[in-house]
């Protein structure tokens, strides 16, 4: 197993000069101001990561005019509504097919799905498999929760044991879904963990994934203080950021098949994986060229208009 | 536009004249080429004759490698109802096929059956004649078993005259690969021959070893 | 606009009707498809995974008919023309994303291969029991085109139509057919690519900074932009105002859901296409479409020997429900006779059309094979008083 580089963790606050999200805000050029204020709650880590998004998209110096956000549902999901691109909020689980109409019409653009646990991982747990599987270029990022938040703090397929969700109210006994395990096993060519907590980290996992080829997925572990932690004790926001910080252990060689999520153990970080092989599209270029010779019509950006 | 099931086959199914109309069922068992037989059939007559046909093909378990059939309508008008009530004419190339299409075999109509696959051990509807052709044989001695059914259609098209000869042989050689078109011109070549001999001879299908043109293929 | 003739098999084919149909999504401009294999409608994508590589543009099998249905919407936002195939579960999938291109309107082709259900039902056999769910099938409020075509000619034309008229209306469309249909080879006539007329997507000319996704126009059909033209602009199924952006108040719904059904029935004009046949003084008129129209018109002649004056109404467009035609005719015949290879469903449609004014006969039918002529025959008697 390969690994990126590793950044190194640094405190909230603590970045380069000039770069601090919180003291001052670059990422507005990204964000439709115009829908203001968001639906997000105090403390939710969600706009943590959206503003990561920013900086990372702004560091890219990628053209804004072909990068493309799609959402599935949820607290996440909203995220495509508030990021200044082509943007579409589509519906729960299959932000990932839709995506992958998008990017096969026109290659040309820079396709990045952004949704919750719930939405990427179970209702769209399928869909996930198989777009890592074709290593179709995507870039994936998970705000992961640990509960389905946009309908009041359910049980999801990655609450870890003992867990109190509204539909878990003896606290959950299913095994959380090991998400980054899950999509290595699948097929993606670079995964990662972060938390919320790691914002440099997480920044630049996401600008990795934005430059490269091939299906990237990002895990950012994120508090729900509204839902999850409140039920769970964990106390607000704060809180959380000092527990992700005690407990994260940052391993880019972490043996995946033992990172699963527990209620309040060690949280394993690191970008994991990064692996090249040809993505969907060459593999599908290579074959049909093969076969059809100079028969074959290759697709370029937008083949289809009027 | 040909005359459908013409000259002498009026007499074969009176009424499918009447009605302008041709029922032909196609039936055998996986591998036997007989969906492909009635798709050249149709196209012989659709496209190259220019009349009217519509087939449509029996899917379903039946078309897993056991017993598969056709249904083929052949028509000077649109073809209205799609399936086969009555068949004018049924081709088995199989015993299977035979006992199952046979009662829907019309009163008067044309049995084709590969002689060395079907026995005819049933009853048969009234007036209906029977020809018989060694498909398999006559295809093996060609050199590949596969174009059996292309012999059968040469044979079909020598004893009914629903397709032109012309449409009959544009129609195969538009459906397979032309490495193979020699290959299958000698196939509808024979089995036109031998039906021509059958016809010809007056002799019912249980005779026709005795004509030279048949027994030819038989040893 | 005409079709561009790389995609188009200009000639004379002896096609069954799944094939005719892939060859009018070409023709009609389809240069994405996504699919999940389902009998009887498989041989769509079958032909089209082989024949668009040549033509330019995709094919993908995707993991579920979840994904298939709006993988074909992300492909339309990206520039793409774009249609599924599907068959009685997988129609029943695909529900959620038919609301979704609705209420997106997200011009896309539906092409639902109908078979005997319900459940898994008949795999391989036919039935018209989708004619309702095509309607009514996913949830909330909208309007929907269905066309039935009775032959694989029709499965090309009508293809063509459903993918022109999901442009011009920005909506999804169905293509309603059949298994019979489907299954069945006819000779299908396919026209020079210059006589097949084909409508382009209904694009913005405004700058990005004065465009609005969901801006009232005259013919309430908004104007649409692709993603990486540098819009930047949103789309969600959540009730959106004219920007497109989420506004959840009973005035947006109202002003949204309004104009969505409004939008097809100012076209009705347009979309509606009904064939009578001889429906001027006849006694009484059978209703049918789809391949139940040709068993119904071999009844209709036999009706016509024993000298009973029947017309025939053929439905092409299903939905909307061409109601004031069926009101109209209504009023001059003693019954009007609907088979349909289900338990009655556009016979309910006749009937509240009829407003009383016609005796209604249904010709139920389970499906598994087309009707028996001589069922049809016989309400025609009954309508007709023998
Ligand atoms: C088909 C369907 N089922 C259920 C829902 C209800 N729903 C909306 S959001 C959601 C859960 C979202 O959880 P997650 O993806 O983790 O996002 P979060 O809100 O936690 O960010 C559910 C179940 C829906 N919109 N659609
Ligand atoms: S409910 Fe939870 S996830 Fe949703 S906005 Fe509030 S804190 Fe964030
Ligand atoms: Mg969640």
């Amino acid at each position: 197993m390969s690994t990126a580089e590793t950044p190194t963790e640094m405190p909230l606050c603590e970045q380069a000069p000039g770069e601090n999200p919180i003291c001052e805000n670059p990422v507005e050029q990204f964000l439709r101001t115009d829908r203001m204020p968001h639906i997000w709650c105090p403390g939710c880590g969600i706009g943590t990561t959206v503003n990561c998004f920013a900086r990372a998209l702004l560091k890219t110096g990628l053209d804004l005019r072909k990068v493309v956000v799609v959402s599935g549902i949820g607290c996440t999901g909203r995220v495509a509504g508030y990021v200044k691109l082509d943007s579409f909020h589509t519906t729960h689980g299959r932000a990932i097919p839709f995506a992958t109409g998008l990017k096969l019409a026109n290659p040309e653009l820079t396709v990045v799905v952004y949704s919750g646990d719930g939405d990427l991982t179970s209702i769209g747990g399928n869909h996930l498999i198989h777009a890592a599987r074709r290593n179709l270029d995507l870039k994936v990022i998970c705000v992961n929760n640990l509960t389905y938040s946009m309908t009041g703090g359910q049980a999801a397929a990655t609450t870890p044991e003992d867990s109190i969700t509204t539909t878990s109210p003896y606290g959950a006994f299913e095994p959380a879904m090991n998400i980054p395990h899950l999509v290595a096993a699948a097929g993606a060519t670079f995964v990662a963990r972060w938390t919320t907590f790691h914002v440099a980290q997480t920044m630049k996992a996401m600008q990795r994934m934005l430059t490269r080829r091939g299906f990237s997925f990002l895990e950012v572990i994120s508090p729900c203080p509204t839902l999850y932690q409140r039920r769970n004790q964990m106390g607000d926001g704060l809180d959380t950021m000092k527990h992700y910080k005690e407990v994260s252990v940052s391993n880019n060689n972490a043996n995946l098949a033992e990172i699963g999520m527990t209620k309040s153990g060690q949280i394993t970080v690191g970008n994991f994986l990064e692996i090249e092989r040809p993505d969907y599209l060459e593999a599908m270029r290579a074959q049909l060229r093969n076969r059809l010779q100079e028969r074959y019509i290759e697709v370029g950006g937008a083949p289809c208009q009027n | 536009m040909p005359e459908l099931a013409s000259r002498r086959e009026v007499a074969a199914a009176p009424d499918a004249v009447e009605r302008e109309l041709t029922e032909i069922r196609v039936a055998g068992f996986g591998g036997q080429g007989v969906i492909l037989a009635a798709q050249i059939l149709g196209k012989a007559a659709a496209i190259f004759d220019g009349v009217h046909a519509t087939m449509t093909q029996n899917f379903g378990p039946e078309a897993r490698g056991g017993a598969c059939s056709a249904q083929l309508i052949v028509a000077r008008h649109p073809v209205l109802y799609p399936y086969v009530t009555k068949a004018d004419i049924l081709v088995a190339m199989s015993q299977e096929a035979f006992g199952k299409f046979v009662p829907e075999l019309k009163q008067g109509g044309l049995l084709l059956v590969e002689r060395d696959l079907v026995r005819i051990q049933q009853d048969l509807p009234e007036r209906v004649r029977t020809y018989g052709v060694p498909a398999t044989r006559i295809a093996e001695k060609l050199g590949k078993r596969v174009v059996q059914n292309i012999v059968m259609l040469g044979f079909f098209g020598a004893v009914t005259e629903v397709v032109s000869r012309k449409a009959m042989e544009q129609a195969v050689l538009s459906s397979v690969p032309a490495s193979m078109a020699a290959l299958n011109k000698d196939a509808l070549q024979a089995g036109y021959e031998v039906g021509r001999a059958c016809l010809e001879s007056r002799l019912p299908a249980s005779e026709c070893d005795q004509i030279p043109e048949y027994a030819a293929w038989l040893d | 606009m005409h079709a561009d003739p790389t995609g188009v098999l200009t000639g004379t084919h002896f096609l069954n009707g799944d094939q005719a149909c892939c060859e009018g999504a070409l023709a009609g401009g389809a240069r994405f498809s996504a699919g999940y294999p389902i009998t009887p409608s498989t041989e769509i994508v079958e032909r089209f995974s082989k024949r668009i590589p040549t033509i330019g543009g995709v094919f993908i099998q995707m993991e579920d008919e979840l994904a298939a249905s709006i993988a074909i919407q992300g492909a339309v936002w990206a520039g793409a023309k774009a249609f599924t195939v599907t068959s009685g579960p997988g129609f029943s999938l695909m529900m959620e994303h038919i609301g979704l291109a609705a209420m997106t309107e997200t011009p896309c082709v539906f092409v639902d291969v109908q078979r005997g259900g319900p459940s898994t039902g008949l795999p391989t056999l036919p039935a018209q029991g989708d004619m309702m769910q095509a309607r009514f099938g996913s949830h909330g409020d909208y309007p929907c085109i269905a066309l039935c075509p009775s032959s694989p000619q029709e499965c090309f034309t009508l293809m063509v139509r459903a993918m022109n008229l999901a442009e011009e209306f920005r909506t999804p469309v169905f293509l309603m057919m059949d298994e019979v249909v489907g299954h069945m080879t006819e000779r299908v006539q396919i026209p020079p690519a210059e006589t097949i007329a084909v409508t382009p997507r209904k694009l913005t000319d405004k700058a990005p900074g004065e465009f609005r996704p969901y801006e009232d126009s005259e013919d309430l059909v908004p104007p649409m932009a692709h993603a990486g033209e540098g819009y930047q602009f949103h789309v969600t199924g959540l009730t959106h105002d004219e920007r497109g952006y989420p506004s959840m108040t009973p005035a947006t719904q109202a002003k949204l859901i309004r104009r969505l059904r409004e939008k097809i029935t100012r076209g009705m004009d347009r979309i509606t296409q009904v064939e009578e046949d001889n429906v001027d003084g006849a006694e009484v008129v059978v209703v049918s479409y789809g391949i139940t129209m040709r068993v119904a018109q071999r009844a209709i002649k036999l009706a016509r020997a024993e000298g009973i004056a029947v017309g025939g109404m053929r439905l092409v467009t299903v939905w909307p429900f061409p109601e004031e035609r069926i009101h109209a005719l209504a009023g001059r015949v003693r019954a009007l006779v609907i088979p349909e290879l289900n338990m009655g469903q556009v016979a309910l449609e006749v009937e509240r059309c009829a407003r009383g004014a016609t005796q209604v006969i249904p010709v139920p039918h389970a499906g598994a094979t087309v009707h028996d002529p001589q069922q049809i025959l016989d309400a025609i008697r009954k309508g007709a008083g023998r």
